[in-house]
């Protein structure tokens, strides 16, 4: 069955190299691969072939000894929903190594494909070859989990907490104890010898990725240099006589070209102005999502700092600048999220529920501030925490916030920094002498 | 009531944020204001003309709340009142501050009145006899600062009330009077 009409084709180059999409990366890739489907009968027959991890795709290229008259096809790592664990059973271990994923296809079973109505197949990746199955696993797991076509597609999805799993599957030696005929090999001289040979080529073949990553490294460049060459024409071109309506589409302001030469790090297109690039549109509506539950945890504000840290751990690749954090921050103004960013007098910068009311807190401060004890000895950050269930920063955040608006006044003193119900509005100053009594002044403030 | 001596401390004395200067600007100006008044109440009932910022002031500690003024809140308190007009510093450090809980003006008129009182508007007195003398005892300038004495009595030669002049001794300066 011609593979073209379900796994979608791949383009090769004369030599046969597969032709990659824009930011695709090769990551590693394994000879004498069989794709087989058991549930699925459409599935192609994709036998012996050689099998090319990307960012973005599973690659099978049929290898020219190969009988089968198959085309290059590919599974796009998007249509992948779970990679199975290996299993470690006695019969795999005279068994040519595999793993298994679960591919989304579409209700029809004609295609690959995640709509509506959509159904999972197993699929199963058989090594025969030599290769050193478990770093390809390792890398899979990885190319899969940091889901780098995300980047390039304008619908969001909100999906960037992936599992966190750790990198190679099993832990079995590489090189393998099996022959391409899956006969165990233990016994003898020859089967130390055929060790030391799998050694090699295994290392052979991580040369080979290496010099795949460099490759991948120089077409980045190639792409900045050919960048760097527009902005470079067009700054020349400056006012010329094409100052039409398309010609501002395309180039825009000089703070766009700005904008362009910050972006030039990230591989994005800017489009308008207005609307900021595309990869911070993405970021921004991940994090929003990401944020949600963190903000729960925390009581309802953050430090944008530990949104960093926690954000970019989940991450665990791709990670995001500091840079790139406050521009997505600035940009949920434009979307209707339910968090926003706010900056603090003192400059700390927290993430906050847009329900999040700074009345309701100062409320809530008032009530503690005028207990008896504390109209005496005042409160500190850290009582304020407690009952506030926030951390002692932001909590400080909010006295200090009361405190500006005239709530509350400082005492700092060898005991510490502590904030008192601010009294100063009660005192009569023509009063000097009159007595005065706390308690029904404050009892005069709420 | 807490005392200073047989100063009557208001109430407020006891309350932790006095002690700390307010950065919040309708707190800080009333705190100011209290403060500003405190001092002048004080230095009037004890007669005190001089505060060092350096040296220890009771007044800008409570014990009883372990608290203290620092150094930065007394320099804004007294020059507070020095931009009222009510002191002066003494030196360009701001160590030590002169305290007119009467404006000269105010002392030149006590002058007068004193003067007046005792009959002594034609005659001849020492500088020194006018703060110290026994016609002094019981008034108010009984004691006054010399340097504030001073400027009062080089407000009245001004105005033609009297004239100083040079005695036998540096510190023998005299005032003949012509009311």
């Amino acid at each position: 069955m011609a593979a073209g009409k379900f796994l979608p084709p791949v383009e090769l180059t004369t030599s046969g190299r597969p032709v990659l999409l824009p930011n695709e990366i090769e990551c590693s890739l394994l000879s004498s691969v069989d794709l087989e489907s058991d549930e699925l009968p459409a599935f192609p027959l994709l036998k012996s072939g050689l099998l090319i991890l990307t960012t973005h795709r599973l690659i099978w290229i049929p290898e020219s000894s190969s009988t089968t008259t198959t085309a290059a096809s590919a599974i796009p790592l998007s249509a992948i929903t779970h990679i199975f664990s290996p299993k470690k059973s006695l019969r795999s271990m005279f068994a040519s190594p595999r793993f298994r994923f679960q591919l989304s296809v579409s209700s029809d079973g004609r295609g690959v494909g995640s709509g509506p109505g959509s159904r999972s197949v197993v699929v199963t990746v058989v090594v025969r070859g030599k290769g050193d199955s478990d770093a390809f696993y390792g890398k899979f797991w990885e190319s899969w989990r940091a889901r780098v076509w995300e980047s390039d597609v304008v619908v969001s999805s909100s999906s960037s907490n992936s599992q966190l799993v750790s990198g190679s599957g099993s832990g079995s030696d590489s090189g393998g104890l099996y022959t391409s005929q899956g006969t165990l090999r233990m016994a003898g001289v020859s089967g130390i010898l055929r060790k030391e040979q799998e050694m090699w080529e295994s290392t052979d073949k991580s040369l080979q990725d290496a010099f795949q990553d460099l490759n991948a490294l120089m077409s980045k460049a190639k792409e900045m240099v050919v960048l760097a060459e527009k902005m470079r024409l067009k700054l020349l071109s400056g006012t010329n006589s094409q100052t039409g309506a398309t010609a501002d589409e395309e180039m825009g302001s000089k703070q766009e070209m700005q904008d362009w030469l910050l972006s030039v790090g990230i591989a994005s297109p800017v489009t308008k102005e207005t609307a900021g690039a595309l990869y911070h549109q993405q970021l921004s509506r991940q994090l929003a999502d990401f944020v949600r539950i963190p903000l729960e945890k925390a009581g309802g504000v953050i430090n944008l700092i530990d949104v960093y840290c926690v954000f970019n751990r989940a991450r665990g690749t791709e990670l995001i600048s500091p840079e790139d954090l406050l521009q997505a921050c600035s940009l949920w103004e434009k979307f209707d999220v339910p968090v926003m960013l706010r900056k603090f007098d003192s400059g700390v910068m927290v993430i906050q529920n847009k329900s999040h009311s700074d009345e309701e807190v100062f409320a809530r401060i008032k009530t503690l501030v005028t207990k008896p004890d504390t109209l005496r000895s005042g409160i500190s950050a850290s009582d304020a925490a407690m009952t506030l269930g926030i951390a002692p920063a932001m909590a400080k955040e909010h006295l200090l916030t009361a405190e500006s608006k005239g709530i509350l006044c400082r005492d700092i003193s060898p005991d510490g920094f502590r904030f008192f119900i601010n009294l100063f509005p009660e005192i009569d100053p023509n009063g000097v002498y009159s007595v005065l009594d706390i308690k029904t002044a404050s009892l005069k403030a709420h | 009531m807490q005392k200073l001596g047989d100063f009557k401390l208001p109430h407020f004395f006891n309350y932790p944020p006095y002690f700390t200067l307010q950065p919040v600007r309708d707190t800080r100006e009333k705190q100011v204001q209290l403060w500003k008044e405190l001092i002048l109440d004080y230095c009037r009932t004890q007669k005190i003309f001089v505060i060092g910022l350096e040296e220890e002031f009771p007044l800008f500690s409570n014990p009883v709340i372990e608290r203290t003024l620092s150094h930065e809140a007394r320099e804004a308190f007294l020059s507070a009142l020095v931009s009222e007009g009510r002191a002066e510093w003494l030196d360009k450090g701001h160590r030590k501050c002169l305290i007119l809980w009467h404006r000269i003006q105010e002392w030149a008129d006590i002058i007068l009145n004193f003067v007046k009182d005792n009959g002594l508007e034609d005659s001849v007195m020492t500088v020194e006899e006018i703060r110290s003398g026994t016609e002094s005892r019981g008034t108010e300038l009984s004691g006054i600062d010399r340097t504030i004495l001073m400027r009062a009595l080089k407000l009245l030669e001004q105005k033609g009330k009297l004239a100083i002049f040079k005695g036998t001794s540096a510190d023998d300066e005299g005032v003949k009077f012509s009311i």
